[in-house]
């Protein structure tokens, strides 16, 4: 009994060793925001805070899925920015509209992901030239329907899902819908890759693609999924982050770099093979944190720039040492 | 006219920039970049180079905004400031004209207001037979491949020029003055006389000036401002900035910091959030309005009242402040001088007097009691009210919007 109990607890100690770092810099962080800033600590300085992170949370994890298969996502951004010009044109200040122009977009979202996914499964193009392709397909297809300016709003109905807030609720005051999306998206994002076979395949398909191959995954259609899902987040990424701050010609425009640092800083591995969605959220809070310190800090832009650079880099070093360390 | 001054003057078409635009230029990178080094080895902010904080400028400036123009008051494109006119009998020519129209870009909303006043105009013009333009699409060395194309081609009757950056564009000007050709500079200028005229209204510090003077009239001595910008190192975002900030300092308000929005309304949305979770914000000065909504539904989502937030003259920040009933002001970067700038061709061609060497447009500010005046709803969000374009046949069509 007690022979069987020992590894056990040895097993329980070695995890909490290996905790994900990336958790760590969340924590350490947000306690920094709060010494700094008590205000943080009351609902409405956490809930923003929350609210800013959705979009980019969701959207780093969809772009997991791609970098865990292998390949990177640049289109990600840009499709954001399609979803929000499209969706303004498309809606003309018409407050029903809302009900069929988020399908229309998820829908022009699988077209983009299905092709990014056809031309590198089939095609052989590299992701990252196939995706910087589409990328700047899309900022066109974008500037093309607009003509350069946005031609309309986004309707309330639109923007609820990035902008209201329900409140009068107990102990938090105060929930926006952003938050809710964010744990539902991040719920499912999380069984797709940790609790089904397809997330198993997906790892397989990254680490080595051969041998899935050869034990019978069906690569194609796996990496084609991943740029699906990943284009599927951008879409509604678009939509929150359009509905936190409106209309404008560039919205989206750098958020798939953005994604990747996220993955990366949660630990995901660059040529595919390994990552994880809690801890690529966690990326993307930690992210949002080291913006929003910085602010609190008044440092003058310039050296924030600096900092936040010095930081990204220090905190992906971090990761990797203590991955090693930890002989993962 | 003194070098300085008409640089100073030229530059005011800059202002435009968006930020989308200005990383795609080179130079503007490297000032960044300098900029960033530089502030890290002081760890100050920027320090403001002299240049963008010319006294003698202001002043003329400050003149100007109140100062008589000659010409039609209800036809601001074809008014002027001061006395000075260029004769152009030697650049007669018989129709049909040639047109040749060299733009820096057409890449932001801005720009494609203005260009659309211009295209509109241009058919208003009978002896105009071909107009012919190209896009540069922001970059300096398609611009200077451009002209020298267009010279090449040897079609053009007159060349109009709004120039992606001074100094680059600056010997592709004289290269077509010295082809003999009628030249029309404006929006940003070029360091030559050449030019029959360069067009543009007064200026950056004018703008700067006019969204101070509002929040000084509306904001307690002692009140706090933020001061929000697109980018640093733009000479003439830097003196719209430097003319508010020497306002703000006279007046004894508090500048609670200078912050870059990159023109992204998330980010402006989180950086006044942030500014109100560590105290009251009593207004918000904007060098540019394409974020001002943003800015504002930070404090409508917060549910803090809106306290005075500048603007610019697009619909949607416009309406905003009409919804909202808070102290907006939208001083303007007006897009009637695209019109003017045709207009100044044609004269040119049929051998009247231009104003010149500079055409100074009137550079009116949109205030309280006259806001509805400049509202349409049937205009796109980031349609630009000050477009002296509603005498025109095909508006609102031709600018995106519906009768």
């Amino acid at each position: 009994m007690s022979a069987q109990s020992l590894p056990h607890i040895a097993a329980t100690q070695r995890r909490l060793f290996k905790i994900n770092p990336v958790y760590l810099l969340v924590v350490a962080l947000i306690l920094a925001i709060v010494v700094m800033n008590p205000a943080f600590g009351e609902p409405t300085g956490y809930m923003n805070y929350l609210k800013r992170v959705t979009a980019l949370a969701i959207l780093s994890g969809g772009a997991l899925y791609v970098i865990v298969s292998g390949g990177f996502d640049l289109s990600v951004g840009s499709m954001m920015t399609l979803t929000v010009i499209g969706s303004s044109m498309l809606a003309s200040n018409d407050p029903n509209s809302t009900y069929w122009i988020i399908p229309l977009m998820l829908g022009m979202g699988l077209i983009v992901g299905l092709i990014n996914g056809l031309v590198v499964s089939y095609l052989k193009v590299p992701s990252l030239i196939a995706t910087l392709g589409m990328m700047i397909t899309l900022n066109g297809v974008a500037f093309m329907w607009s003509g350069g300016a946005p031609r309309g709003y986004l309707p309330d109905t639109f923007r609820f899902f990035g902008r209201y807030n329900i409140t009068d609720i107990p102990v938090i005051s105060l929930l926006p819908v952003a938050v809710i999306c964010l744990v539902v998206f991040g719920v499912i994002l999380w069984w797709g890759m940790h609790r089904t076979n397809f997330g198993r395949m997906l790892h397989a398909v990254g680490d080595n693609q051969q041998a899935a191959r050869l034990a019978g995954v069906p690569v194609e259609r796996v990496r084609i999924s991943a740029f699906v899902i990943s284009s599927l987040t951008a879409v509604l990424a678009g939509v929150i982050l359009g509905g936190r701050a409106g209309v404008s010609v560039n919205i989206g425009s750098g958020f798939e770099l953005q994604a990747i640092t996220a993955a990366v800083i949660g630990g995901a591995q660059l040529l595919g093979g390994r990552g994880s969605v809690p801890a690529t959220i966690a990326g993307a809070l930690a992210l949002e944190a080291i913006f929003t310190l910085l602010n609190l800090l008044g440092l003058a832009q310039p050296v924030r720039l600096v900092v936040q650079g010095l930081i990204l880099i220090g905190a992906v070093a971090f990761a990797t040492y203590q991955r090693k360390r930890a002989g993962r | 006219m003194p070098a300085d001054e008409r640089r100073q003057a030229a530059i005011s078409g800059r202002l435009r920039e968006e930020w989308e635009n200005l990383t795609r230029e080179e130079d503007v990178k490297k000032i960044i970049l300098a900029a960033a080094a530089f502030g890290m080895l002081t760890g100050a902010a920027f320090s403001q180079a002299p240049n963008f904080d010319d006294p003698a400028e202001f002043a003329k400036q400050r003149d100007q905004l109140t100062a008589a123009f000659n010409g039609p008051a209800d036809k601001p494109y074809l008014q002027y400031a001061g006395d000075s006119m260029a004769d152009t009998s030697k650049f007669k020519k018989e129709g049909p004209w040639t047109v040749c129209f060299s733009n820096a870009g057409v890449n932001n909303p801005w720009r494609v207001v203005g260009y659309t006043d211009m295209t509109e105009e241009v058919k208003l013009h009978p002896e105009i037979g071909t107009f012919t333009h190209v896009d540069a699409e922001g970059s300096d060395d398609k611009q200077i491949a451009d002209i020298d194309d267009l010279l090449a081609g040897g079609n053009c009757s007159v060349l109009i020029v709004s120039p992606n950056s001074t100094a680059a564009l600056t010997p592709a000007v004289e290269k077509a003055c010295a082809a003999g050709l009628p030249v029309i500079v404006f929006d940003r200028g070029v360091t030559t006389n050449c030019p029959v005229t360069f067009v543009h209204p007064v200026g950056g510090y004018g703008f700067g000036i006019q969204a101070a003077e509002h929040i000084i009239s509306n904001v307690p001595a002692g009140g706090k401002v933020l001061m929000l910008r697109i980018l640093p190192g733009v000479d003439v975002l830097e003196t719209r900035a430097s003319g508010a900030r020497n306002m703000f300092k006279e007046a004894g308000l508090a500048v609670l910091g200078e912050e870059f929005t990159d023109g992204d309304n998330a980010k402006t949305k989180s950086i006044v959030e942030d500014y109100l979770q560590r105290g009251a914000i009593d207004a918000v000065w904007m060098d540019a309005g394409a974020t001002a909504v943003a800015a504002v539904e930070a404090f409508e989502d917060q549910g803090v009242d809106v306290p005075v937030v500048t603007g610019e003259d697009q619909q949607d920040y416009l309406q905003k402040w009409r919804d909202l009933g808070f102290k907006g002001i939208a001083p303007t970067y007006p897009t009637y001088q695209w019109r003017t700038a045709i207009i100044a061709a044609v004269n040119t061609l049929k051998g009247e007097q231009v104003p010149s060497p500079e055409w100074v447009l009137p550079q009116p500010a949109i205030t309280q009691d006259v806001l509805d005046k400049y509202i349409n709803e049937k205009m796109p969000p980031l349609h630009y009210a000050m477009c002296g374009c509603e005498d025109m046949p095909n508006y609102p069509q031709a600018w995106g919007g519906t009768k």
